[in-house]
């Protein structure tokens, strides 16, 4: 397996069981060896990206604006101006006379254009570079139009997509307490971290407005500038995708002294526990809302369960691979794969900490192979070593998994089917299920058990 | 008044100065085009000199349309490489490519970010292949091409071409000419795998011996397989690449191409090579003209199957004529293939309302002219340096009855409710992208068996009697 393995990337691989847990990460990749991750300015892009009735606009050239047009599945419930793409298309002549004047320009074009309720101005590579003084053009156009016209500091190269997400992070507090909170109630809640894919944020709301909570703001899915103003006044912020969000709760935690909670929304056990916790918090409160949040889990729970079995049964003792972008998901992900009587044997991500992936190897059964920013060398060989039924990751490792002739299961921002909650549990389940069970790997070269060809037999007469 | 967003050089000189944003493009960054042309040869990794971003964006754009693996390796800089140069990453990561890959060629293009700081990339790569060398004097040095990109520079087909031509010169005349003759030279630009095929076959029935360059047809549409690929089979052969120079011609393909500085102006000019210029074979004329010119540089008489293949074609034009005459279609995308299609759509009586292509050649007008001019009554309006924005204030104005073009135009096709017809690069909400065929007699077959069912479609689902025969 050393032959698949960068002498400079052994520290941050780690088999369970064969040492004790140590675990190198958040460092820069390893150039030339063809990491997943992307870069600052893709971190600010994802957090940013659902706030719907904002201007998204990438001063740079065509490529950051173009790769990122409408790839991702967030959706909205009224406007839709985050999937447009904007771009300044800077040009040689802007690079070598500098593109404040075009960003200028363009912001006065398109702000009267669109009348967004903010603008995101996200610097690129470039324009670290050429050295545009974005935050003032964007202080004297917002002083010109009267709307937030907010600076993201994304530059590519300026750090990894976990300094992208801080980023996005601050260009979102910029809002935070600007709006007035009038009508907010004490038992109320903001939704950080959670992207609206496929439409999960409207179940996690369904689930606490049924506890009787208010819902502010759902920041970064379905966002709205407005809801993000006025996110101060809620009483509690609950956070999933800790890396992506967790510095904007921290912010607001210390600036307007809002609480968090770190949850998850992915599998059976964790969005009950999500459910549970949540309550809890508010049950000094509102004496009933434990009873209404057991309520909630137990007739969801009726519902799923029986519907799950038949896959359990179908699944019971296949292997499963997870390499996801933050490490919660991939929490989730090992405790609902067990679920389904699957085993998860390697799991890894993009960008997770060391208390991410100790948590990973806690919950982990022994061998499983533990991975920090991996590429498609050590994915394809530690996919052929545990011999894997199944690749949860996003679209640039399903060809790894399908070249080898492997089930695949999109879990990133792409998907259209909503895995959040009781209900996407039961989705996931379907989905692993379509794929570990097509006929279609029998042909493939790997399963391949009988030499190919059909026996042909001459008719007799 | 969008329509100033693009430079419209259909009506004589310019009008007032163009926007200064972008709304939705219509073409990609150079080093993605780059990346593409080195994934076309043999035994080769794409290298991104750059932030990991750019590597990783554009691995998720190309995988999303052929469904293949597509590895680029990045330099993956950081702060402190964009102030005090790029040059450590950039050898460290081509060692750890050439550690991991064992690639026998490596092609490095640059980026924005490293253009703008500067980086001297053939001049660090040749002492890094200096270190190399003297380090270990056993070791078979792979081939580093090196190509100049700055994304905020033209567009992915200009990063093709430029990488194409940078292959060529570097490797043209490293090899003694292949004593296999007669021998070509075809530069097929931007194309589908499936294209890529059919040209080898139609090569190969003239008995030629050709150097496609690049061929992605293995490389980016390869088998189901037991192990991962980390360099596909397939793309160029090496030994073909440093033997062009000894071809009896070159024939490049595409109408946009500048008159000097591609791959095949400098084999002509550096090496005498005979250049042939040709329109991408899309279409009954332009496919003619390239099998007049490969049976003039073979000596040999078209082939029969070709023959026959024509026949065919030229009887569907016959069957389908009535309906798709006087239907009105709008092209966009990438400069050569929108001329080709255009060429195509002239020959069947359909009416090209709007040519549209991100891509700014400035040659655009002239070469759908140049294809059209005798078969149509009005010169399609054409706009260059295209955003969706102002293709689409065109498309409200001008209401075709077909859309023919990549995915990204989808949105305007579900908001006008005019039909997509999906060519070219990329297709990222059909199936089967790498396998779409636009060139030959056989191409233009499929486009046209597309285009009459897409309108008996429409007429099946607008009829209120919903006709079973058509």
């Amino acid at each position: 397996m050393t032959g698949s393995i960068y002498a400079e990337r052994s520290a941050q691989i780690h088999r369970k069981g064969e040492e004790p847990f140590r675990m190198v990460c958040n460092k820069e990749s390893l150039a030339g060896a063809v990491s997943q991750r992307a870069c600052v300015f893709c971190g600010s892009r994802v957090v940013l990206y659902p706030v719907a009735d904002a201007l998204h606009l990438v001063h740079g050239p065509v490529g950051c604006a173009v790769y990122t047009w409408d790839i991702r599945g967030a959706l909205s419930s009224g406007p839709e101006l985050h999937r447009l793409s904007f771009t300044t298309d800077l040009q040689e002549t802007d690079v070598i006379f500098g593109g404040e004047k075009k960003l200028k320009r363009a912001l006065m074009e398109l702000i009267p254009r669109h009348r967004p309720q903010a603008a995101f101005v996200y610097a690129t590579c470039i324009v670290g570079l050429i050295g545009d003084d974005v935050e003032g053009v964007c202080r004297q156009v917002s002083a010109e139009t009267g709307i937030p016209v907010i600076p993201v500091q994304s530059e590519g190269f300026k750090g990894n997509k976990r300094a992208g997400y801080q980023a996005a992070c601050r260009a979102l507090f910029h809002l935070v307490g600007t709006g007035d909170t009038t009508g907010i109630g004490p038992l109320s809640v903001n939704i950080l971290g959670d992207f609206n894919l496929a439409g999960e944020i409207w179940i996690i709301r369904r689930y606490f407005e049924s506890l009787g909570l208010q819902v502010v703001a759902n920041v970064t899915g379905d966002g709205r500038v407005g809801d993000i103003r006025r996110a101060h006044g809620a009483a509690l912020n609950v956070v999933q995708c800790s890396g992506a969000t967790l510095e904007l709760a921290r912010m607001m935690e210390e600036a307007h002294g809002i609480p968090y909670l770190r949850v998850s929304y992915v599998g059976v056990e964790d969005v009950a526990d999500a459910i549970y916790r949540v309550a809890e918090f508010f049950a000094h409160r509102d004496p009933g809302i434990m009873d209404r949040a057991r309520r909630l889990v137990r007739s969801e729970l009726e519902k799923l369960l029986p519907q799950l079995a038949r896959y359990r049964e179908a699944l019971q003792g296949k292997r499963a691979a997870v390499y996801t972008g933050g490490a919660f998901k991939a929490f989730s992900l090992v405790k609902a794969f067990r679920h389904l009587g699957m085993e998860v044997v390697l799991v890894g991500s993009q960008t997770g900490t060391e208390e991410d992936y100790r948590e990973l190897h806690e919950i982990t059964d022994p061998g499983t192979i533990i991975v920090d920013d991996s590429n498609p060398l050590e994915l394809s060989a530690f996919i052929k070593e545990k011999d894997v039924d199944i690749f949860v990751g996003g679209v640039k490792e399903r060809p790894i998994a399908h070249k080898l002739g492997v089930g695949f299961c999109d879990h990133n921002h792409e998907r259209k089917i909503p895995l959040e909650g009781f209900e996407g549990m039961l989705h996931f389940a379907e989905e692993v299920y379509r794929s570990v069970m097509s006929p279609v790997w029998r042909f493939v070269p790997r399963r391949l058990e009988e030499p190919r060809g059909v026996r042909l037999q001459a008719v007799r007469r | 008044m969008a329509v100033l967003d693009s430079i419209d050089v259909g009506d004589g000189p310019r009008g007032p100065a163009p926007y200064s944003s972008v709304t939705n493009p219509c073409k990609l960054c150079a080093p993605l085009g780059a990346a593409l042309a080195f994934r076309g040869l043999e035994g080769a990794v794409p290298f991104l000199h750059g932030s990991q971003g750019c590597a990783t964006y554009m691995r998720r754009y190309v995988i999303s349309h052929f469904r293949e693996p597509m590895d680029v390796a990045s330099s993956s800089l950081g702060e402190k490489d964009a102030v005090y140069g790029g040059g450590p990453n950039l050898k460290l990561g081509i060692k750890n490519v050439l550690e991991k890959f064992q690639p026998r060629l490596v092609g490095v293009a640059s980026t924005c970010l490293t253009e703008t700081i500067g980086d001297d990339v053939p001049g660090i790569i040749k002492e890094f292949m200096e270190e190399l060398g003297r380090l270990n004097p056993d070791l078979a040095l792979p081939v580093v091409v090196t190509v100049s990109t700055p994304s905020y520079s033209g567009s992915h087909a200009d990063g093709f071409h430029h990488a194409v031509r940078a292959v060529v010169e570097t490797l043209a005349g490293t090899a003694p000419p292949l004593s296999a003759s007669p021998a070509v030279n075809l530069m097929p630009g931007l194309l589908s795998p499936e294209d890529i095929r059919e040209l080898k076959d139609i090569l190969q029935g003239f008995g030629l011996t050709a150097a496609v360059v690049p061929d992605i047809s293995g490389t980016l549409d390869g088998p189901a397989l037991e192990d991962y690929p980390l360099v596909p089979q397939g793309g160029t052969p090496l030994a073909l690449l440093r033997s062009l120079h000894g071809a009896g011609a070159t024939v490049e393909l595409g109408r946009n191409l500048p008159e000097t500085g591609t791959a095949g102006t400098f084999l002509r000019d550096a090496w005498g090579v005979p250049l042939y210029r040709l329109g991408l074979p899309v279409g009954l004329r332009e496919t003619d003209r390239f099998l007049e010119v490969l049976s003039r540089v073979s000596g040999r008489p078209v082939p029969e199957r070709y023959e026959e293949q024509r026949g065919r074609l030229v009887d569907a034009y016959v069957d389908g004529h009535k309906v798709v005459f006087g239907q009105r279609a709008a092209v966009f995308g990438e400069e050569d293939l929108v001329v080709g299609i255009t060429a195509f759509l002239a020959e069947i009586g359909v009416q090209t309302v709007l040519c549209a292509s991100g891509g700014g050649r400035g040659r655009l007008r002239h070469a759908v002219r140049d294809v059209t001019a005798d078969l149509v009554p009005e010169a399609p309006r054409v706009l260059e340096k295209a955003d969706f924005r102002a293709i689409e204030e065109e498309l409200d104005r001008l209401r075709p009855d077909l859309l023919i073009g990549h995915s990204k135009g989808y949105p305007a096709a579900r908001r006008l409710g005019i039909p997509l017809i999906r060519v070219g690069f990329p297709v990222h909400d059909r199936f089967g992208a790498q396998r779409l065929l636009h060139v030959g007699y056989r191409g233009a077959l499929r486009l046209l068996d597309q285009i009459v069912n897409t309108i008996f479609e429409r007429r099946q689902e607008e009829s209120p009697v919903g006709y079973g025969y058509l």
